[in-house]
């Protein structure tokens, strides 16, 4: 079986710093996948090529998705990126802050639907049917991560929590077939990070979506992931299951640092 | 109760005014007998005036932030101002509307031509503000030459018409489309400009049109400009002066209410959510898959189409066009009128466009102080009322079972 996101070598520099170092990683159909690293591993930045906000230096960013061929994402737009079905979460909330909940969703029906400038003004049969289904589908996600109680709120009077569940809903409206989420569980309670924990589950086996996520919270990790990628200084220094992971004696020595030797 | 600290602040505060207004209050060089007035009793006015301003001014900053704390409650419904609620109250809001259009139809036939002329001026302004609101209001792009697309469309209509013979029905779309063009233009390369750097880039855009406009002899007819551009014409109707203007006038009305009713359209579609969403953060826009360079540059060109076309009707108004009429100065009073009524809030565009076109007019007793009751005006709103004169309330998307409509 082909992964449905595989990044091979991928390489971005910046200046004379190299961010990521000639990295691999791949996400399998119906995996979810943990990157995990120090602070400054650079575990964003690869968030950001892929999503197209950066254009890497080298390599390669392939997807296979639902429909059996094979794009390279490199120097696409990050709205492209999205209508190709990657869709992602901010670390820092990046919602529309004066937008009601259900706008926000309906913001990302926005790649899946059509209506352009004409249909706007003569408002004809085909977009006022469009626009209800617009706010029926963002309604009916709204529902499903069980934010429909905030429907009609704007996005900045939410609680943190729902907050950065709103954003994962709006990046299901855009119909994704990869979710990439980037600290989902940062300043979260822990009733909040066990909520969010059966939340990604659910839409890995209900919605049938493949997640990538960056979590420093490695209790959720350690519960969550198929698989662990672990960076440092932009460079893959070890893969492989949880278990494999926690024991590695690499990623401990990223993590805690070496005992020096008197 | 005026505790010490206050008059000692207050006493500061006239000092200072007292020692800014100096040169110009007191000093008076008087050339023909070459000598100096001291005016020291200006000094005393303006000393005792400052002080207590400054006692008023303290009050009404103690006055909202009184009503600052309530504001920041969640809901934003305790701050609405009678505006709101008559927009909000459909069986007040239509009888307003309504008493509103009557005056508006009966106007050329009450008033006299001189005052139907600044109405008609006003409303060419009320076009350009609706416009402009696009660009700066919905999308957030603070465009500083929005008058070069006015140009466009004032020159396309007398150029056209100088060496073509188009007339003004023609030119009307046409000087539009122009000028939808050249927001293409503009827009294109300042994609990835944001705030500052986007407002000095179409500040410079401006002034190219303009000077090119000026310079370009053979092409523009230079500073002297285009003169005897046909007023617009009614079915080959011969027309007096009078008819002429009550014309406009209606024609003026009809451009407005097409106006309000497209710009409204596009406000609440998927294109005005696109256009929201690009304000609010540009980055989460893009990730949603929003193409960033298409939305803004729809927004340039439809902004852009409206100035296009209030331009054509301001030629045939005035019948001569030179690059005077296109300087900074329109596209500052323009991007005022959207600040001052309210962004994003077409009523409040409409009065803004009123109060700032018309008042001048009015109070021509006043035109040597224009400027500074501009600017003090200016001032107090953005302190006072930051959301303009009648804040923009968007209508919302509330989800109402299968019902769901715009409400």
């Amino acid at each position: 079986m082909k992964p449905i996101l595989d990044v091979q070598n991928l390489t971005m520099r910046f200046g004379g710093l190299t961010a990521l170092d000639n990295l691999d990683l791949d996400v399998n159909e119906g995996e979810i996948v943990a990157l995990i690293g120090p602070n400054g591993a650079g575990k964003t930045t690869f968030f950001n090529c892929i999503t197209g906000i950066y254009k890497p230096t080298g390599g390669d960013i392939l997807v296979h998705g639902s429909r059996k061929e094979s794009v390279r994402l490199n120097g696409l737009k990050p709205n492209q990126v999205t209508e190709k079905g990657l869709a992602r979460t901010f670390q820092n909330i990046r919602l529309f802050p004066n937008m009601t909940v259900l706008e926000n969703v309906m913001m990302g029906r926005h790649c899946r639907t059509r209506s352009g400038i004409l249909g706007a003004v003569f408002r004809g049969q085909a977009t006022v049917r469009e626009e209800q289904k617009v706010v029926e589908d963002s309604y009916e996600i709204l529902k499903k991560i069980n934010l429909a109680r905030y429907v009609d709120e704007l996005a900045m009077n939410l609680p943190y929590g729902a907050q950065r569940r709103l954003e994962i809903a709006r990046a299901m409206a855009t119909e994704p077939f990869l979710l990439l989420l980037d600290e989902p569980a940062a300043g979260m309670n822990p009733q909040e990070t066990a909520d969010l924990d059966e939340l990604i589950v659910w839409i890995r086996d209900t919605e049938k979506i493949s997640i990538l996520l960056i979590e420093h919270d490695m209790k959720l990790v350690m519960s969550l992931s198929d698989r662990i990628f672990v960076m440092d200084y932009g460079k893959k220094i070890a893969q492989g299951t949880p278990e494999e992971i926690r024991c590695n004696p690499v990623v401990i020595k990223a993590y805690l640092g070496e005992e020096m030797d008197a | 109760m005026v505790s010490l600290e206050e008059i000692k602040k207050s006493l500061l505060t006239c000092i200072w005014f007292m020692f800014l207004t100096f040169p110009i209050m007191v000093i008076r060089v008087n050339t023909v007998q070459k000598v100096i007035e001291w005016r020291w009793i200006n000094m005393l006015l303006v000393g005792v005036a400052g002080f207590i301003l400054s006692f008023f001014w303290r009050n009404l900053f103690r006055e909202k932030g009184k009503t600052g704390t309530e504001k920041q409650s969640p809901a934003k419904t305790d701050n609405i101002s009678i505006f709101q609620k008559i927009r909000e109250d459909r069986k007040r809001f239509l009888p307003v509307v309504a008493l509103f259009g009557c005056f508006m139809i009966a106007f050329p036939l009450v008033f006299s031509l001189y005052q139907t002329n600044i109405m008609t001026t006003a409303l060419i302004y009320v076009m350009l503000g609706l416009g402009l609101n696009i660009v700066v209001g919905l999308a957030g792009l603070l465009d500083l030459g929005y008058v070069a697309f006015y140009a466009v469309g004032a020159y396309s209509y007398a150029l056209l018409n100088h060496h073509f013979g188009i007339g003004f029905w023609t030119a009307l779309p046409l000087s539009g489309l122009l000028s939808a063009l050249f927001g293409i233009l503009l827009g294109y390369p300042v994609l990835r400009l944001r705030g500052d750097y986007l407002a000095i880039v179409t500040l410079g855009f401006g002034e190219i049109i303009r000077l090119i406009l000026e310079n370009w002899n053979e092409f523009s007819f230079g500073p002297s400009g285009i003169a005897n551009i046909p007023r617009p014409g009614f079915f080959g109707m011969e027309m007096s002066l009078k008819g002429h203007t009550i014309y406009l006038y209606y024609l003026m009305i009809l451009l407005v209410l097409f106006t309000i009713f497209v710009v409204n359209r596009l406000q609440n579609s998927r294109i005005g959510r696109a256009w929201i969403a690009l304000r609010e953060d540009e980055i989460a826009c893009q990730a949603m898959g929003i193409d960033k360079a298409r939305t803004k540059l729809t927004a340039f060109a439809l902004g852009a189409t409206w100035a296009g076309m209030g331009g054509v009707v301001f030629a045939a108004k005035t019948t001569f066009i030179n690059p005077a009429s296109f300087t900074i100065w329109e596209s500052i009073i323009i991007l005022c009128i959207v600040v001052l009524g309210g962004m994003g809030s077409i009523i409040g565009v409409i009065s803004g466009a009123m109060i700032l076109i018309l008042l001048p007019e009015y109070l021509r007793a006043f035109s040597e102080y224009r400027m500074l009751i501009f600017g003090i005006v200016l001032v107090v709103m953005m302190i006072f009322r930051p959301g303009g004169i009648i804040p923009d309330i968007r209508r919302v998307y509330k989800y109402k079972g299968k019902e769901t409509r715009m409400i």
